[in-house]
């Protein structure tokens, strides 16, 4: 039977419902110690003086840390992936001298219990000189305060992306239609584990880490040359981790501060683990992007021939993974549309907020937005049905190069919106709407068309810093038959609940003719499994691709050394032989005779027996190492063009949307989504990603926020003011998916699971489509009941939109 | 600081075993159980009593253990996670969880469960929203509830027979 298109129970579940995870804060161990971070109140501020004498003083505290000694034990600061001046930035993983954001680590105490810590941390006494803060990306880019001395200004990154005869469609336009700003808002995915570690920096020089970081094969990079030791030196750890949504790439800045404090307690374990308050207000956001000036050209159909627009990414206080999301925006340029002709003014500023990093639809989802939203306001000001408005605008044929050299695998976006329509029951909410415009009642149907790209090009990297030495992807699989014949895999995805041990072992039971049970997956990531490369990690959307295509060459590699191996010992020809499972379990044997030779057999021969192996039988091991390396090249960093992504997944949700006229309150009335990731390993699972993904959109969309005041002071700072979505709001989904098989997989599934922020349009769209009728165009991508009432009570016809028909 | 305060001695049964111990009057129960008796399903996901991570039963209803003391707990009859299964059988909302998809990561999976068990010990035949009542105090942040809301429904049924 076939195993793919199946959805077998998970085998992390096993563990996983009886309580038996293994989570790092976990982990328990003789002489442990506990790290406490004493963090800065204020966003900007100079540091005046750090005294730890109490907390040193205080029984049962070993050791402490200021930000000076770090920087003292650090032979360099963390590199910044952006080019010069931002490559300049100093960045330590506690301040120096100066904080840049509110909850910036300034100092940390390591004591035998974690309350000890805690009390220690209440003994530093830190003097500060508050700074004016810088809020927003705008503000800071006219450098008024500089937040880096190093880099000596607060822009890191400025490029523009142009592609086509983008002035000549101005021209030629029929109608031009100028959005003088929109806003995309700040929020994370904030998994419900928070960032941990435990640090054992022994004294013989290895470096120990069991942490939750969701992208170890970048972190270890990072982390080797800050902290002075090889690649080698560091055995890094993972095991479950309890989602990270991208959140979890960038804790290597709190693994490193374990490390020093683990090395100053004399080699003793450290852990920290991170509180959710720590989390909000430190661990990093979502970036938050401005759209500025936006013109978009249209022929008289309303079909767009081109955009032109400005847009600033609001990096946080330090830029260090971040200027990437300058470029990865661009693998959905055209978003599913056919838009030939493009002038984007793409730059980013650091400020005195949290610093940002990857989340769930990174970078991609912002500028997916920033379409849906130009469809919408176009379709309504155009007076076009805003499902016709798509219609005349997706991109049908494939597969798709759009103007800056991405190719869009397959895909078929008519389709999808067919069957959301379908699933919401849309000619009955069209009426049903018609009826509530009539009684005054505002009521909004939206769509979202999104993608989610997958298999990253880092070659992408070198259009925003051309000296960076990374291009392609990888990801490594082994599988070995062990000396007692059980089929045993291990990964280099470090996996964080998308189910990484079940698709695996489905895809391996495939090919060697036997079911999941009999294999084993490893869970977790270790570097000491030689299973890993630079690329290595679970992020942007690569899983089905890269991970499985690894799974999939290493068996094929396997399978050709267990038929010279099963040829020789049944004496039979290779051709002859199949696999499958026999009397004694999992084996290979001669076709259409009792001939066979099982597992145990084959693994016992080659590890425990072999002097009766032939001679040309001696680099059979039975345990394979397979990197699978996706077909890139390096884009052409001048003109920003090449294939930057392998995968597009789409998804195409619908949301009916109520808004109370006198409170604001948007309520979702019917919610439905159709997602398309090529040929599905298991339904279950992709469904499930789905769910979640919509979840957090529509999270995003109507409740969280992480909202500064003007001093740089975060007041979402707990999970009761970021109020995270729960059952209660969440909505029914209507699921649905269509499949078209990518060209460019070796099974014709796509990466997916992050989603492209499918909610957010479509909650956008349904906001606008309810709130036309009072002339209010939406140009933010919040829509909480205090925005949505702001929005109500300051009603403005112009709404910084104009309609200039030629 | 700690060395002046006054430990305090708990009696605390726990999944059906007995446990004397001397805490600190300001060990939480859920810190008690995790790191003292080393009984780790149960979780931690915030510090404002909003995610249920760390949700168990105390004298059979559901207390979110961050926010109760150890010392509050002294006397009591406490379940975990861990004391789901019996003699090697799951409890049907464990199967049913697995079966429906209802976790991914698993970290809030035992606080949900165990808030399931209240629900259902209180309410046998709960409809979707009671069953989204029920949960909303429990944060989950990769199903988006949908699985587990059908997690619940088949436990519920399975249970009836
Ligand atoms: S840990 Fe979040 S409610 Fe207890
Ligand atoms: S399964 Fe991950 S938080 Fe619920």
């Amino acid at each position: 039977m076939s195993w793919i298109g199946k959805s077998p129970n998970r085998k992390e579940d096993v563990r996983l419902i009886r309580g038996q995870g293994y989570f790092v804060d976990d982990k328990q161990d003789y002489g442990l110690l506990h790290l406490h971070l004493v963090r800065s109140p204020y966003a900007h501020a100079h540091i005046i003086n750090v005294d730890v004498a109490a907390a040193e003083a205080l029984p049962g505290v070993i050791c402490t840390l200021t930000g000076a000694e770090v920087k003292e034990l650090m032979p360099e600061s963390f590199m910044e992936l952006g080019p010069e001046p931002a490559a300049n930035i100093q960045d330590y993983p506690m301040a120096v001298g100066k904080v840049i954001f509110q909850g910036e680590p300034v100092a940390a105490v390591v004591a035998e219990t974690p309350a000890l810590a805690a009390d220690g941390g209440a003994l530093v006494d830190v003097d500060y000189d508050m700074l004016d803060a810088v809020i927003t990306a705008e503000q800071a880019m006219e450098d008024e305060e500089v937040l880096h001395e190093s880099a000596g200004t607060n822009k890191t990154w400025q490029g523009v992306y142009e592609y086509g005869e983008v002035d000549a469609a101005f021209d030629e336009a029929a109608t031009v239609v100028k959005i003088d700003r929109m806003h995309f808002h700040r929020f994370a995915s904030t998994p419900v584990e928070n960032n941990a570690v435990v640090a054992e920096w022994k004294r013989h020089g290895e470096l120990d880490f069991f942490c939750n970081n969701s992208f170890v094969g970048f972190a270890q990079q990072l982390l080797a040359p800050a902290l002075g030791v090889s690649v080698d030196q560091m055995h890094i750890k993972t095991h479950d981790i309890g989602g990270s949504f991208g959140n979890k790439i960038s804790n290597y800045t709190q693994m490193a501060i374990a490390a020093l404090a683990s090395r100053k307690a004399g080699g003793r374990p450290v852990k920290w683990a991170e509180t959710r308050t720590e989390h909000l207000l430190s661990s990093g956001h979502g970036n938050e992007r401005t759209f500025l000036d936006t013109e978009v050209a249209l022929d008289k159909n309303g079909v767009i021939t081109a955009v032109r627009s400005r847009h600033i990414d609001d990096c946080g206080a330090y830029p260090r993974y971040e200027p990437l999301g300058c470029v990865i925006w661009s693998q959905v340029l055209p978003a599913t549309y056919g838009v030939r002709n493009f002038r984007i003014d793409f730059s980013q500023a650091v400020t005195n907020k949290c610093p940002a990093v990857p989340n769930r639809g990174y970078s991609r989802m912002q500028h997916l937005w920033f379409m849906e939203r130009i469809i919408d306001i176009c379709a309504h000001k155009l007076d076009i049905p805003a499902d016709e408005m798509r219609l005349r605008n997706y991109i049908t044929e494939f597969p798709y190069t759009t103007p800056n050299g991405c190719v869009y695998d397959s895909g078929n976006y008519p389709a999808m919106l067919e069957k959301a329509k379908e699933l919401i029951g849309w000619d009955d909410w069209k009426k049903k709407q018609a009826d509530a415009r009539a009684e005054g009642r505002l009521l909004g149907i939206g769509i979202g068309t999104t993608l989610d790209s997958g298999t990253n090009n880092f070659g992408q990297a070198r259009i925003m810093n051309p000296h960076l030495p990374f291009s392609g992807n990888s990801e490594v699989a082994t599988i070995r038959i062990d000396l007692q014949g059980s089929v045993i895999v291990t990964l280099g995805s470090g996996p964080s609940g998308q189910s990484h041990e079940t698709t695996t072992a489905q895809v391996v039971a495939e090919e060697l003719g036997i079911n999941p049970d009999l294999v084993r997956v490893r869970s977790g990531f270790d570097t000491g499994w030689n299973t890993f490369v630079g690329h290595s990690g679970s992020y942007a959307s690569q899983f089905a691709v890269t991970g499985l295509s690894a799974v999939h060459g290493a068996c094929e590699k396997l399978k050709a050394e267990m038929r010279r191996l099963a040829a020789f010992i049944l004496e039979a020809s290779e051709e002859d032989l199949e696999f499958g499972i026999g009397e004694e379990g999992p084996q290979l044997s001669v076709k259409g005779t009792d001939q066979a030779v099982n597992y145990w057999y084959m693994g016992n021969l080659v590890n425990n027996d072999n002097a009766v192996l032939a001679g040309e039988l001696g680099d059979v091991t039975l345990n394979i190492r397979h990197v699978y390396r996706p077909p890139f090249t390096v884009p052409d960093v001048e003109r920003k063009y090449g294939n930057l992504t392998l995968t597009y997944a789409a998804q195409l949700h619908i949301a009916v949307i109520e808004i109370d006229r006198d409170f604001g309150h948007p309520r979702i009335l019917a919610y439905a989504a159709v997602d398309d990731c090529g040929t599905v390993i298991n339904p279950k699972i992709v469904g499930g990603q789905v769910h979640g993904a919509t979840a957090h959109g529509i999270g995003a969309a109507i409740m969280e926020t992480f909202q500064y005041d003007e001093t740089g002071n975060l007041l979402t700072s707990s999970f009761s003011d970021y109020c995270p979505i729960t059952s209660m709001n969440m909505p029914d989904v209507q699921y649905g998916s269509i499949q078209t098989p990518s060209p460019f997989s070796y099974s014709g599934a796509k990466g997916m699971g992050e989603g492209g922020g499918a909610p957010l349009h479509t909650v956008s769209a349904a906001v606008q489509d309810a709130l036309i009728t009072e002339g209010i165009i939406v140009t933010d991508s919040h829509h909480s009941v205090t925005s949505v009432f702001e929005l109500l009570r300051s009603k403005d016809e112009s709404s910084g939109v104009q309609v200039d028909k030629r | 600081m700690s060395e002046d305060i006054d430990k305090v001695s708990i009696q605390i049964t726990i999944n059906g075993q007995h446990y004397k111990r001397d805490v600190e009057p300001r060990l939480l129960l859920v810190q008690f159980i995790r790191e003292e008796l080393g009984l780790t399903g149960t979780h931690i996901g915030c510090d404002v009593t909003y995610c249920g991570a760390c949700t168990l039963l105390v004298d059979g209803k559901p207390v979110k253990s961050c926010t109760m003391l150890a010392v509050q707990a002294d006397g009591c009859e406490i379940h975990t996670v861990e004391g789901l299964e019996q003699d090697g059988e799951l409890h049907p909302l464990q199967k049913a969880f697995s079966e429906n998809h209802g976790l991914q990561c698993g970290y809030c999976t035992p606080g949900m469960l165990m808030s399931s068990m209240a629900l259902l010990a209180e309410n046998p035949d709960p409809s979707p929203d009671e069953i989204r009542k029920g949960i909303s105090g429990n944060l989950c942040r990769c199903t988006g509830y949908n699985n587990i809301i059908k997690s619940i429904q088949a436990a519920a049924k399975e249970m009836a027979g």
